[in-house]
């Protein structure tokens, strides 16, 4: 088994590994091309996802790592890392990588002044619902074929989404102490493809 | 599954994740909405938008207020990363004002000149979240007490010159790794002398780190400085005057960004450092008289 990749370019990768960690799974940051060797998953973080491609083009990042995907790389993108991974933005910026058949809003729900906490039920995830933190925080508004919902706010907003080893929510599990996601991403990275 | 939303706004997890979210990036000030772009695309994770950079407003004197709200909504419309306002410290309505043109955080700041020289903002009444300046642990935690959801340096903001900013990163982590190595029967006579709140302390002695994301800011001009202050151990820096008071501030731009995400690699760091042109020109800060420095205002 290895560990899984947490790319830190920017933002809080290390809230990421910290969860990871405190259910015993080795985790490495990725900063550049020759990191995305060797590791089962990569979690691209929330930060701002402007800066997140930015950092990923300047360090000539995007064709290794979407060859690692199609090579079947499990991946999974939390806020920003959510709207790195779609196929498509509503919005002008940034270039998404399209690892995931969506299309994604930035600041679905408002400026700073909007962000919330909710709980959550998620599909796959056993027990009570996931208290969910959603920061300047994306939504998905259309899925392609292949796509599975696990989490909706409200009727037809979809905020976690799957399709195939990826993984994209709008929320940060990472901000909580519940490391149930992380559990279900470190499966999805471990299973055999 | 569909689950009806109870969201519960202007929490502390979501005013301090929002800092979470801004670690390992670089804030820069920006005084027009082409230079919030430029910003943008050097991969800023955010804007101050003021309408002089500290080195402009150390220059101008006088007294130094909020910025015009029409610039800040300029500034709001020209670019979707976060934008940040500052207000003067203890201006409770300028944070107001702020507030209310949709600001995603409000700096309570010594660059603008003080309005109350006792009392600094209640920053629990707001939903939007502010960052603070601090010189050591005990101003950094009072700040956190009134709600502060970030801290960063106070440094010495328009003087081109790292030294103040070094001071006071150095003296709050100093401190916090002192009171980790106490014994818990020591917090509440620290908690006097650093005229900090005692259950902060208990927080600091118990996890080694301060409650929220600490900043650099005040002074850093190169990419060298931005590298130093994260080695040192801050998040992330904030660079005012450094950027667009350069020679060529797109350039500059990018290679600050570029240093604070591989603070650790001096080949990076090497390479970024070249041919920049001129940075902006420093001052020595012991030449300045207490009442032209921005560090001592607040407390």
């Amino acid at each position: 088994m290895a560990p899984i990749g947490v790319l830190a370019v920017q933002g809080d990768f290390l809230e990421h590994r910290n969860m990871l960690d405190s259910i015993g799974i080795e985790s490495v940051e990725v900063r550049l091309p020759e990191q995305l060797e060797n590791i089962d998953g990569l979690i691209i973080p929330g930060g701002e996802s402007t800066t997140i491609v930015q950092l990923i083009d300047i360090y000539e990042m995007r064709q290794p790592l979407l060859e690692k995907a199609r090579k079947g790389l499990a991946v999974w993108g939390t806020c920003a890392g959510m709207i790195v991974i779609a196929k498509h933005l509503k919005d002008k910026r940034p270039d998404p990588l399209g690892l995931m058949d969506i299309v994604v809003s930035r600041n679905a729900f408002g400026r700073q002044i909007d962000s919330f906490e909710t709980d959550l039920d998620i599909n796959g995830i056993d027990g009570p619902p996931m208290h969910a933190v959603f920061i300047r925080a994306p939504l998905v508004t259309e899925i392609g074929n292949g796509v599975e919902i696990l989490a909706e706010v409200g009727h037809g907003k979809p905020v976690a989404v799957k399709q195939n080893r990826i993984l994209a929510t709008s929320f940060h599990p990472e901000l909580t102490e519940d490391p149930r996601m992380h559990a279900m991403f470190a499966n999805i990275a471990h299973s055999i493809q | 599954m569909a689950t009806e939303i109870k969201p519960n706004t202007g929490t502390w997890t979501v005013k301090s994740g929002l800092a979470q979210m801004l670690k390992g990036g670089v804030i820069m000030d920006v005084v027009t909405a082409d230079q919030a772009k430029i910003a943008e695309d050097a991969g800023a994770v955010a804007v101050m938008a003021l309408e002089r950079v500290p080195s402009d407003i150390r220059a101008d004197g006088g007294v130094a207020r909020m910025s015009d709200p029409q610039m800040i909504c300029e500034i709001i419309e020209a670019v979707t990363i976060p934008v940040m306002a500052k207000a003067r410290i203890g201006h409770f309505v300028e944070a107001q004002i702020l507030e209310a043109l949709g600001t995603d955080y409000i700096d309570e700041s010594e660059v603008l000149t003080p309005a109350d020289e006792n009392n600094h903002i209640n920053k629990h009444e707001f939903s939007v979240p502010f960052v603070c300046g601090a010189r050591d642990l005990g101003e950094a935690l009072r700040r956190i007490g009134e709600g502060a959801a970030m801290i960063r340096t106070k440094g010495e903001a328009g003087s081109g010159n790292i030294v103040e900013a070094v001071r006071h990163a150095r003296k709050v982590l100093g401190q916090i790794s002192h009171i980790r190595g106490m014994e818990s029967d020591e917090l509440m006579a620290t908690a006097r002398d650093l005229k900090a709140p005692y259950e902060l302390v208990k927080v600091i002695h118990q996890t080694g780190a301060l409650p929220v994301v600490n900043f650099a800011a005040g002074g850093i001009s190169t990419p060298a400085d931005a590298a130093l202050m994260m080695q040192i151990g801050v998040d992330g820096v904030f660079v005012g005057s450094g950027i667009f008071k350069s020679e060529t501030p797109q350039i500059m731009a990018n290679a600050i960004v570029k240093a604070t995400t591989h603070y650790k690699d001096p080949e990076m760091l090497a390479s970024v450092s070249k041919g920049l042109g001129a940075s902006m020109p420093g001052i020595d800060v012991r030449t300045l008289p207490e009442s032209e420095q921005f560090a001592t205002r607040g407390w």
